[in-house]
Order: structure tokens, then C-alpha cells, then sequence
């Protein structure tokens, strides 16, 4: 079944994952462009290519693009994909749910970017800090773009992040426990219970600015008696989980592949499992880490310091039980493996330097500096999107059918290795020099020019490297040698079927009794006994649908008419949602 | 595309100093001299050569680039000249040290491992090893101990830093608006803008309030910043709260920095000047500050108005009766009572204007006056040929003509 209408009402995994993670592309580079565009203008001091105007828009929307349009997204793409296939499940629990999920993202991100077409792009950060986002402050359309965008978007995540807690605790093929999960199958179920617990904080946070801005309450109104500081209590009680949802899955691909590469199973599996779900719970005590300069008082301060600290342990195991796993191994270096062994390299930095800004006197003098800015670009593109690199490299096989190129993953990996420490390792020097971050110019007795010139140039030479990346994905989608079942001789489930993969992945559910059923010679011959089989009927798979396309639109509708400040016409979304909810639910799932 | 800044950053020269090379120059001098005593009296007398070192190396490593080069950071967050930047000073070094060890180890043991381990042609797949209890309990607690080794200085440093005031140290309310700061001294009643001085040696206290949004004072120099929060409304009977900041000065010099949590527009462009100066200067200021400037009011003597420079004359008709320059601002001593925006009393000894965005030259208020925006995009003052709107009131445009902008800025400039 192809052409476009069945991509439009697929409920297929596979598919969704692959809308995923085109839109989620799409919008690298539209954030990549606008980072740019911030880098030509800090290159010389006292510039003015854009306005300082043009300039707080770039920043905010480099800032929510990168975090909820391409981070967040990408790596539900990688949900969709793999986990149901590494679980031995033929799809997510919920496969309607799932496509619905996937078009609210969609036009939530395209609803926040319709945002340039009236030149009003969200302008006040992607922490949004009230007071500034209260209408005597930012009176044009600008942060209700932004705070209706979010909405939207953390809708999507919500719906995701119970599917998939569903499907992997109720999917997983015989004998798949628990602990003999996949590692990127269990940083997925733990980011989606952060995802279902932290995006509800943000939505309350968002709803109580939407009720100043629209409404006239006082949530955040300093002379109605309300308070800015509860704004930032709340975003980062939502940010904190939040950057663990960017960096957790990466950590889970990173956790797949150099076992495989190293040949080696993962050094000290629970534990690595158990660092990942200790990050997830002890990420909900660390916020006011991002609030040392607000005043909270040493008691909190210092709670907040000894919590931060306490969060550095899991992730240093992480990094040894890495290291271990790769001791002793027989390494292999194709371009996934680079980019983990590159993760772990890199993150490594961006680590430490959080702990340099976890000790609070210090943090007085880094926070909002570009110290910081260096610090979570190394967690963030270090960590969390080379980590997805890393997978790109490492499931196109399975999702194409077709292998990558070798040399081109290559040049793609060195370039991004030098284009991104030459973009961001500098910007260390601009913190501690006293640059401080958001800024949209500087002041040329600062001296801080040398180092702002190595960053733009190394954000170029970053933004050349990723077009290997994507022509690399073309070229390969288009000629690229066929690929096995197993490629890289890996140990799970998801390389036990064909590549690419039946519409029902498994066409009889594999029995496993291992956490590597494919390095045991016995047991990969009774897993591919039934994987590879051609079944006599296929299995009856859930009917495509065109409602989640139509719920997800009224979704989108009954938030962006609350714009126009007519009172009813969120009410039409309201109705198409309604409707669509309706024929949805009389539309029999199996034909 | 935004290109009146290009335009006029040809006539934008910042100056450095506000007091003259003099001061800039005692500051880079004792510079050396006082890291060297601190040092001494920080590191204790004894075994201490191994820290004495290691704070050297860092200091050395982190700023290599300043010796390196010559330059010279005026935000440097790594140069404290006061107690309380000296907290995060020493944290900093001791934490930097702590992680160089762990990346140093870390990547020793990659590098090792991606040599040493690569596969060998025709290579049996390992022997699979499951994990180890003993080393996953030895790499559980070593980063327990370091963590705990950096938390226990770094919760002392935060009591230190956030510890009460001393009594008799010099109050100084701040208030940050969008895009420039006000500093008052109660004490002496004293109100400026932009550029404090501050005596060395006695405590300060600086009262952190915002007048619109969240900023933050950030002056690297003098410690680390802290947030310039609005005072939120309390029910009666409720105690109001506001952020401080104390701290002694320890050196003389022109100490760089601007607002650290972006409060708009102009965030960049919302720069501060604190000038450390020994108490005699501190004095002289102040007592400058309280009298009123020769040329602020018309002299009252006709026989002085005759040698009075007329462009002086002209300027004071133009501040006091062709404008409205005196609804939002005020000269000590004078009948202009604005409070709006930034008090202009002895504006002409500033160094600089627009928040440390323009050396303080005739030509600078000129066209600061004429045309704001051109400066300093989102500035809450009208120029000449626009209007602007602030707190709902509509301020029309000045329409003030060169002559008058001209006579303006020689009648500012003459009080210094």
C-alpha cells in the first residue's frame, strides 16, 4: 500500500517514526539556520547584520525548536521505530493514539513557525521568564504563539509518552522480562514516564500565562500581587525532567550500540538500567539548580547543590559501566559506533562542567553566561544528538533495507567533531570572560571577539558536516547495497527479522530467554525459526485511519483560535474534535 | 534589518575609565600585587606548596590566553576584586581541578581502550562478561567521595556569600529598569545612574529591586551576580522581599558589567560601571554629587551671565523651558523633579551615557538625544522625531531642532 493517502491514515509504527524523524530533520535545520543567523551577527563585536528584535526571535526560536521540534521529536522517532520491534511486539498499544500523536506535533510545530509569516516569532527565550512575557512587557502576538505552540506540542508528547509506557509494559514477546529488555527499549519507558509527569507542570504553567494574557488574571502579575518566581519554579520543575527526556534515549541508543560494536554484552546491565531510572526519579528534585541567582536563600541552595551533586554519581556509572563494556571487546568503528564512542567522549565534558555550575558561588558567576551556554551544548548536541546520529547510522539498515555509506559517515563524523568543539568549546572562554548569554551584542573593549570568531567558524564547518549526513541518507535511501536481516551482528530482537521489516514485523511472536537472543547460537536459531519464516496468512494488522488526522487538527484549531480573541471560535475546533473523536470511535479498528 | 547602530558606531568610542588612565592604570598595577597577597593569606603557612601550585597552574591554564596575548578582561569572572567574588574564586579553582582529574582519567582510559582493544583480524568473538560487583561499588563510591569533597566548600560558600549584612555597611539601592540602573545611597542622598562608585575597604551593600522585569546585576568582577527581582506585593502585616548583595572592595579601578537575565530588546545593551576609588575620592564624589553644579541654575548675578558660555545658557533654556526633558529627569539642586528616568546630576562627569553604551563626549549626547533608538533599539526616551510610549503614557517626540540638541549637550556636559 503506498502513495500518499496511506501515509496520511497509516497507524503503522514503522511509518509514523519515519514522519517522525523526516519532520524532526526538517526541523534541524530550520533551528541549525536560525543558529546561524545568531552566530554571524556575535561574530564581530557591536554588529548589527540583525536587529536586536530579529535577534531575541532567532535565540528563542533556535532555543524551543532544538529542545521540542527536533530533540524530543527525533527521539520518538526512534520510539516508534525500534521499540516495538526490539520488544517483539507487531505494534504500539495504541496505533490510532499514535498517529495522532505524531499530526499534533506536526502542526504544532508548523502552528509555532506560522509565527515568522506575521513577523511575530516568540521573542522572549525559550524559558519564557515571566515577567516579560506579561502583556505590558511583550504586548504583540509573540509569546502567544509561543505559549499556544507549547501547548500544542506538549499534548503530542503526553498522548506518546502513554502509549509507549503501555506498549512496553504490556507488549513485550514471551519471556522478554523486564531485565532482558533492550537498553533503548528501557530509557524509552523512562523518559515516557517523565514525559507523562513533566509536561502536565508545564501545561500548568502555560495555562496560567495564557489566563494573564487572555483572561486578565494575575498569575504572574507583580502588582496584582502575583508572582514572576513561581513562572520559574514551574518551568524548571518541567526543565530539569525535561533535559533528561533529551538525553536518556540517547544514552539508551548509545547503551545498544557499543555492545554491539565492542562484541561484548553490556557491562553490568542493572546497573546501567538502574542508574537510567535513578536519573529519571532524582531529575525531579534538582530544578532550582537553574535558580541559584534568584535568591531562594542558602537552606534551598543548598539542598538544590547536594541534590545536583547526588545526580552526577548514576551518570559518572554510566560512563564506567561504557568504558567497561568496550574493555576487552574486539572493537569495530563503523560510523554508529563512532558517534557513541564520540558521546561518551563529549558528554564527558559537558558533564563536568555541570558540576562546576552545581556548586552554587560558582554558578553566581556562570549562570546565563556563555559557560553555561558551552555546558548544555555540550549535553545536548554532544550528548543527546549525537546519540541520535549515532542511531541514524545505526537502524537505516533496518529501516530502508539498505546499508549507509561507510565513508561518508565518516567524514560526517569528524567534521561534526571538529565543527562542534570548535563551535562550543570556545564559548567557555566567552562565559568566564563575562559574555553573558541571550545577548544580542558585545561591546569590543570586552575582548571577547577571538572567541566569538572560533565559534561562528566552527558553526559552519558544524552546519557543512550535517549536509554529509543528509546526502549520505539520500543517496544510500536511493542506491545503497541491500542490507541483511543483521548487519552489524547485533544481539537483539529488532535484527532477528527482515530488513525492512513486514508491515507485521513478526509473523509468530519469538520466544526469548536471554538479553541476547542472537549471540546464542541455539536460541537465535529458534528466535529466526519464526522471524524469518513466511507465515501462511499474515496476521491481521489494525485498519488505517484518516480521524487522527482530523482529531489532531481540531486539537490544533480550538488552541490557535483562542488567537483571534473571539470567544467562540475555539469552539469549532472544539466541535471538530469532538466529531472526529466520534467517528473514530465507531470506525472498527480491524477490517 | 536593523543598520542605524553601523551607522553610528563610527562616533561610538567607549571609554574605559571614569576616572581618567590614572585609576585604570593603579587598578591593572595592584592587580599582580594583591592576587599575590591573597594568595599568600589564602593557601595558610604550611604544606601548602602542592595547593599553592595548583592554584597557580589554574589560574595560569584557565587564563592562558590573557597572558597569552596581553588582553585585558573586563568581565573577567576569574579576576575578583572584592571578599565575595573571592568565594566563587577559590570554589572555582578547586572544582576545576577536581574535574580536569576525572576528564583526564576518563579520556586515558577511552584513549587506552580504543587502542588496545580494536579488532584483530580474524578475532573470535570475547568471552561475554556480564559485569562486576566490586568495580560497579568502586566506581559508585569514588564519584560519591569527589561529589562530597566539592559539596561540603561549595554549602559553606553559599552560607558565605548569602550571610547577612554587616552593620555599617554603606546601603546601596539599585534598581534596574529597562534598559539602565539607577543607584541610590540613602545615606548620603545621593542618586545616580549607570555608574557607582564605590569607596575601597569599606562593606558595601547593594538592595537589588527591579522597577519592570527580572534583570540581574552583573558585575563579574566584583562576585558573582544576583537577581534584580520586581518586589512582589505583600498583604499587609507581609514582609517584602528583595535580593542584596555585600561585599568589600579590595582594589581601586573601572569595574565592567552589564544585566544578566534577558530583559528585553536592549538586554545587551544595559551596561554598568562601578568605580572602586580609595575613601578620599569616594568623598570627593559624594560632596560633588551634594552640591549643586556650577551651571545647573542660571547664575544670579547678571555680571556672571555675561561670561557664562551662551551655549551653556541656551542648553539650560532648552532642559528647563523648550523641552520636557525635566518630567522624567532630575538635577540635583535644580526645579526638575522627574523620577522616571535616570537622574542627570553631574551627568557630564559620567564616563560614559546610555548605560556605559557611549563615551560621554558633547557628540555622543547629542545624538543620544536626537536619536536613542539609533543607539540603543527599545530605549523607553523619545527622540527627536519619534515618540515612545512608557507605562501606557505616550511621550510625544521632542522635535527638538540641532541647535537646541547641540546647546543640550553642552549645558549636560558643563555639569561635571
Amino acid at each position: 500500500m503506498t502513495g500518499l493517502w496511506s501515509w496520511l491514515t497509516t497507524v503503522d509504527h514503522k511509518r509514523i517514526g519515519v514522519m517522525y524523524f523526516l519532520t524532526s530533520f526538517f526541523f534541524f535545520f530550520v533551528g541549525g539556520l536560525e543558529a546561524l543567523l545568531i552566530r554571524i551577527q556575535l561574530m564581530r563585536p557591536e554588529n548589527a547584520f540583525i536587529s536586536a528584535e530579529t535577534y531575541s526571535q532567532m535565540f528563542t526560536m533556535h532555543g524551543t525548536t532544538m529542545v521540542f521540534l527536533v530533540a524530543m521529536p527525533m527521539a520518538v522517532a526512534f520510539f516508534n521505530y525500534v521499540v516495538p520491534l526490539q520488544i517483539g511486539a507487531r505494534d504500539v498499544a495504541f496505533p490510532r493514539l499514535n498517529a495522532l500523536s505524531f499530526w499534533v506535533f506536526l502542526f504544532g510545530g508548523l502552528f509555532i513557525n506560522s509565527s515568522f509569516l506575521f513577523g511575530a516569532a516568540p521573542n522572549t527565550s525559550w524559558v519564557g521568564y515571566a515577567n516579560l512575557t506579561s502583556l505590558q512587557f511583550t504586548p504583540g502576538r509573540n509569546v502567544e504563539f509561543w505559549l499556544i505552540g507549547l501547548s500544542i506540542l506538549g499534548i503530542s508528547s503526553i498522548l506518546g509518552g502513554v502509549n509507549f509506557i503501555t506498549t512496553i509494559i504490556n507488549l513485550r514477546a514471551p519471556g522478554m522480562k523486564l531485565l532482558r529488555m533492550p537498553l533503548f527499549s528501557w530509557m524509552a519507558l523512562v523518559t515516557s514516564f517523565l514525559l507523562v509527569t513533566a509536561i502536565p507542570v508545564v501545561a500548568v504553567a502555560l495555562i496560567l500565562l495564557a489566563f494573564d494574557r487572555f483572561f486578565g488574571a494575575n498569575f504572574y502579575e507583580v502588582t496584582a500581587g502575583g508572582d514572576p518566581i513561581l513562572w520559574q519554579h514551574l518551568f524548571w520543575l518541567f526543565g530539569h525532567p525535561e533535559v533528561y527526556i533529551l538525553i536518556l534515549p540517547s544514552f539508551g541508543i548509545i547503551s545498544d550500540v557499543i555492545p554491539t560494536f565492542s562484541r561484548k554484552p553490556l557491562f553490568g546491565y542493572p546497573v546501567v538500567v538502574y542508574a537510567g531510572i535513578l536519573i529519571g526519579f532524582i531529575g525531579w528534585g534538582v530544578w532550582s539548580h537553574h535558580m541559584f541567582t534568584v535568591g531562594l536563600g542558602p537552606i534551598a541552595d543548598s539542598f538544590f547543590v547536594a541534590s545536583t551533586m547526588i545526580i552526577a554519581i548514576p551518570t559518572a556509572i554510566k560512563i564506567f559501566n561504557w568504558l567497561a563494556t568496550m574493555w576487552g571487546g574486539a572493537l569495530r568503528f563503523p560510523p554508529p559506533m563512532l558517534f557513541a564512542v564520540g558521546v561518551v567522549a563529549v558528554f564527558t565534558v559537558g558533564g563536568l562542567s555541570g558540576i562546576m555550575h552545581a556548586s552554587a558561588p560558582i554558578d553566581l558567576q556562570q549562570h546565563d553566561s556563555y559557560f553555561v551556554v558551552a555546558h548544555f551544548h555540550y549535553v545536548l548536541v554532544g550528548g543527546a544528538l549525537m546519540g541520535l546520529f549515532s542511531g541514524i547510522y545505526f537502524w537505516f539498515p533496518k529501516v530502508t533495507g539498505k546499508l549507509m555509506s561507510e565513508s561518508l559517515g565518516k567524514w560526517h563524523f569528524w567534521t561534526t567533531m571538529i565543527g562542534f568543539n570548535l563551535t562550543f568549546f570556545p564559548m567557555h572562554f566567552a562565559g568566564l570572560f563575562g559574555m553573558p548569554r541571550r545577548t544580542w551584542t558585545y561591546q569590543a573593549e570586552l575582548n571577547l571577539e577571538t572567541w566569538n570568531q572560533l565559534s561562528t567558524v566552527g558553526a559552519f564547518i558544524f552546519g557543512i558536516s550535517s549536509l554529509f549526513l543528509v546526502w549520505n541518507l539520500f543517496r544510500s535511501w536511493k542506491k545503497g547495497e541491500a542490507a541483511p536481516a543483521n548487519p552489524w551482528d547485533a544481539a537483539t530482537l529488532e535484527w532477528s527479522i527482515p530488513s525492512p521489516p513486514p508491515h507485521y514485523n513478526f509473523p509468530v511472536l519469538p520466544k526469548v530467554r536471554s538479553r541476547e537472543p542472537l549471540w546464542d547460537e541455539v536460541e537465535r536459531a529458534e528466535v529466526e525459526a519464526v522471524t524469518l519464516s513466511e507465515p501462511e496468512h499474515e496476521p491481521e494488522m489494525p485498519s488505517p485511519s484518516f480521524w487522527p488526522l482530523v482529531v489532531a487538527l481540531g486539537v490544533v484549531l480550538s488552541w490557535a483560535l483562542v488567537m483571534t480573541g473571539v470567544w467562540w471560535a475555539p469552539l469549532l475546533g472544539l466541535a471538530l474534535t469532538a466529531f472526529g473523536i466520534f467517528s473514530w470511535a465507531f470506525q472498527p479498528a480491524f477490517r | 534589518m536593523f543598520a542605524p547602530v553601523a551607522e553610528a558606531s563610527g562616533k561610538r568610542r567607549i571609554a574605559r575609565s571614569a576616572a581618567g588612565p590614572r585609576i585604570a592604570l593603579r587598578g591593572v598595577m595592584s592587580l599582580r600585587r594583591l592576587t599575590q597577597a591573597r594568595l599568600n593569606q589564602a593557601r595558610g603557612m604550611k604544606n601548602a606548596n602542592l595547593l599553592r601550585w595548583m592554584r597557580q597552574v589554574g589560574l595560569l591554564l584557565t587564563m592562558a590566553m590573557v597572558s597569552a596575548c596581553g588582553e585585558e578582561y573586563l568581565q573577567s569572572t576569574i579576576d575578583p576584586v572584592t571578599d565575595y567574588g573571592e568565594v566563587s574564586q577559590s570554589l572555582y579553582l578547586q572544582v576545576f581541578w577536581w574535574t580536569m582529574i576525572v576528564l583526564a582519567v576518563v579520556w586515558a582510559v577511552m584513549a587506552y581502550i580504543l587502542v588496545r582493544f580494536r579488532e584483530k583480524p580474524g578475532q573470535e568473538r570475547p568471552k561475554p562478561v556480564h559485569g562486576h560487583m566490586g568495580l560497579e561499588i568502586a566506581w559508585t563510591i569514588a564519584p560519591a567521595i569527589i561529589v562530597v569533597a566539592i559539596t561540603i566548600p561549595t554549602i559553606k560558600g553559599v552560607f558565605k556569600v548569602q550571610r547577612p549584612p554587616e552593620g555599617d555597611a554603606l546601603v546601596v539601592e539599585v534598581t534596574g529598569k529597562r534598559y539602565w540602573w539607577s543607584f541610590h545611597i540613602p545615606e548620603l542622598g545621593v542618586t545616580t545612574a549607570n555608574e557607582l562608585h564605590l569607596p575601597v575597604g569599606r562593606p558595601v551593600s547593594l538592595r537589588l529591586e527591579s522597577g519592570d522585569v527580572i534583570h540581574s546585576f552583573w558585575v563579574p568582577r566584583l562576585g558573582g551576580k544576583r537577581d534584580v527581582n520586581p518586589v512582589v506585593t505583600v498583604r499587609e502585616g507581609g514582609e517584602e522581599k528583595r535580593n542584596w548583595m555585600h561585599f568589600t572592595l579590595r582594589e581601586e579601578g573601572v569595574f565592567w558589567g552589564q544585566c544578566a537575565e534577558f530583559c528585553g530588546e536592549a538586554h545587551s545593551l544595559m551596561g554598568i560601571r562601578v568605580v572602586g576609588e580609595s575613601e578620599e575620592d569616594f568623598q570627593a564624589w559624594v560632596s560633588d554629587w551634594q552640591t549643586t553644579a556650577p551651571t545647573a541654575n542660571a547664575p544670579e548675578d547678571a555680571s556672571e551671565a555675561t561670561t557664562e558660555n551662551p551655549l551653556v545658557a541656551r542648553g539650560r533654556e532648552v532642559f528647563f523651558r523648550e523641552s520636557y526633558c525635566v518630567l522624567c529627569h532630575s538635577i540635583q539642586g535644580t526645579v526638575a523633579p522627574g523620577t522616571i528616568g535616570p537622574n542627570l546630576t553631574r551627568v557630564g562627569g559620567r564616563s560614559t551615557i546610555a548605560a556605559g553604551m557611549l563615551e560621554n563626549t558633547p557628540e555622543n549626547l547629542e545624538l543620544w538625544i536626537r536619536d536613542p533608538r539609533s543607539v540603543k533599539p527599545g530605549v523607553q526616551m523619545p527622540g527627536a522625531q519619534y515618540d515612545v510610549t512608557y507605562e501606557g503614557v505616550t511621550f510625544p517626540p521632542t522635535n527638538l531642532d540641532d541647535e537646541q540638541i547641540r546647546a543640550l549637550a553642552a549645558y549636560l556636559s558643563s555639569m561635571r
